[in-house]
């Protein structure tokens, strides 16, 4: 059922992420990462990490892709034209993805634990304690960094966006 | 003879065989599992559809009567048939799209618009349990979040409703609009952590579970252990009443009171009822993000808009009263005909809701858009960030 369900939803986000860099309207782009994005939450939810998921949907789908969405619509993008495609244009992207390809192999041949699907945590607590119980007992320094780079950023944006400095 | 051989006499061996394992195979934990879950949606589908088409009827006759009109009441007794009639007439209308519009989108848009509220309902307890069976679909241990990652998904349908119709006002409409529901959505969210925090859950069970043995989430203080029996001993009573009343609990009740109050008025701009309609303000939009559409398209963004508001009336039940629970009504494990009670209580004070929803909009005019958004950023947001604090500090004192 679990395998099922993953190849399912991985196929589904390939394919998204596969329209993502081949189709020529933005809009369409955009709602195929955003279509990636809620496969990707399905993926999550098979490991029962349910937090994981639904934070997915919440900023990368329901926040950040309506703001780029919102944007795109603003400025009134029409589709890109299709480029011509030359030999060596070609050659280079084959040559990428065998060297990609190879790579990979090489890595996954490296060590025979990586071929092994990992179980699913599991634990007593349920997973929004355990994320917490995690950033605040052993990351809590690095976790406060992040907020107070995250304010300044905030305040920041804020200072730019408004229309006359003083 | 027993009812079993009774039945199995209309049958021929191998049916019956056949429907002797069938059986057997719906009782195990995950066939038991799937039927229940099953018939559970379908039912829920049905009844809240239903509901859907009357809130509709509910408006315009709530409507009609703030306004010293009379409103539909032709069709059938007191005009109850008038959905009935209202959805033929749609669905007989020619679908049009218009020359500009972007055909795949136009057409997407309206399902979008539809699919969210659904999706919310899902994990929504709306009943304590019926036959042992939980009434909640799904009880996941984010439930909370889940709702509110699918009212933010909401937002695409209008979006792309207004960007794919090709034509000024849908588009003012749309832009409106997603802007408005990202800004509430922001203090939606917020306006929820002091609950997390004091419930220790973002299970809906659990907060609803809480609110059973705490009291509603609005209520400053609480009666404990009261009964049937106890309704008639003034003394023991007077003791329910002084355990249940304490310095804690009533602090506590100040940040929960902003939140409810908070997340009401969230809801209303974040299901685009007035006085937040700015998106389909009909003096200056016309019809707003689905000015484009006839027919079924706009019999789905209006069931969709009467979904959410459902949806949003039962995530405030469930959330800020108490949900299926009601004083000296126990739950589902007491009998079946209680597991009953609880459901048509959790569905009364829906309904309760949605009349304020109605009576909020047809008392209160619309506010300007730069109002709205002032509303939002410069109060609420503030408000809410807030009261996190205040509810934390709370906290601190409370338990240790």
């Amino acid at each position: 059922m679990q395998l099922t369900l993953f190849w399912i939803f991985s196929s589904l986000m390939i394919l998204f992420g596969l329209g993502v860099i081949t189709l020529r309207s933005p809009v369409s782009c955009a709602m195929c990462l955003v279509s990636s994005f809620i496969s990707l939450a399905a993926l999550f939810i098979t490991l029962d990490a349910f937090f994981i998921a639904v934070i997915q949907i919440l900023v990368a789908a329901g926040a950040v892709m309506v703001l780029f969405l919102f944007i795109i619509m603003l400025l009134n993008l029409q589709a890109e034209e299709c480029r011509r495609l030359r030999f060596p244009v070609i050659l280079g992207g084959i040559a990428t993805i065998l060297c990609f390809l190879i790579l990979l192999s090489q890595v996954l041949a490296s060590n025979p634990q990586f071929l092994e699907p990992i179980p699913a945590l599991q634990s007593t607590l349920s997973d929004v304690k355990m994320i917490g119980m995690t950033l605040f007992h052993s990351f809590n320094l690095p976790f406060q960094i992040i907020g107070l780079l995250l304010l300044v950023a905030t305040v920041g944006v804020v200072l730019l966006s408004r229309r006359t400095l003083k | 003879m027993d009812a079993s051989n009774f039945i199995s006499q209309f049958f021929s061996p191998a049916a019956w065989t056949l429907l002797k394992s069938l059986g057997h195979l719906l009782m195990t934990p995950s066939g038991f599992f799937i039927w229940t879950t099953l018939l559970k949606s379908i039912i829920l589908l049905a009844v809240i559809l239903g509901l859907v088409s009357y809130t509709v009827y509910a408006e315009r006759r709530v409507s009609a009567l703030i306004q010293d009109r009379l409103g539909p009441n032709r069709v059938g007794w007191q005009g109850l048939l008038q959905p009935i009639a209202d959805a033929l007439k749609l669905l007989l209308k020619e679908n049009f799209t218009p020359k500009s519009a972007n055909y795949f989108y136009f057409r997407l848009a309206s399902k979008l618009a539809m699919v969210p509220p659904v999706l919310v309902l899902g994990v929504l307890p709306f009943g304590s349990s019926l036959f042992g069976v939980p009434m909640t679909i799904a009880s996941i241990n984010v439930g909370a979040l889940y709702v509110l990652a699918i009212s933010s998904i909401s937002v695409y349908g209008i979006v792309l409703a207004g960007w794919s119709s090709n034509s000024k006002y849908p588009f003012l409409g749309g832009i409106r609009s997603s802007s408005q529901m990202i800004s509430y959505e922001l203090s939606l969210a917020l306006s929820l952590i002091p609950v997390f925090m004091i419930v220790g859950s973002l299970n809906l069970d659990e907060i609803v579970h809480y609110q059973v043995s705490h009291g509603w989430m609005i209520a400053p203080c609480w009666p404990q252990g009261m009964n049937f029996h106890t309704l008639l001993h003034p003394l023991v009573l007077w003791k329910s009443f002084s355990a249940g009343c304490s310095l804690s609990q009533f602090l506590l009740w100040i940040p929960l009171c902003i939140s409810f109050l908070i997340f009401f008025i969230s809801m209303f701009a974040e299901t685009n009822r007035l006085p937040f309609d700015l998106p389909e303000a009909e003096q200056e939009l016309i019809g707003g993000y689905h000015t484009e559409y006839s027919s079924m398209g706009f019999a789905l963004f209006f069931l969709g808009e009467y979904t959410a508001m459902i949806a949003g009336a039962s995530v405030i039940t469930t959330l800020f009263l108490g949900g299926w629970s009601l004083p000296l009504i126990p739950d589902g494990s007491a009998g079946w005909w209680w597991g009953l009670i609880n459901i048509a209580v959790f569905f009364t004070k829906i309904i309760l809701l949605l009349f304020i929803f109605i009576w909020v909009r047809w008392t209160i005019p619309r506010f300007r858009f730069d109002q709205l958004m002032k509303l939002g950023w410069y109060f609420f947001f503030e408000l809410a960030v807030a009261n996190i604090f205040l509810a934390a500090l709370l906290l601190a004192y409370v338990k240790k």
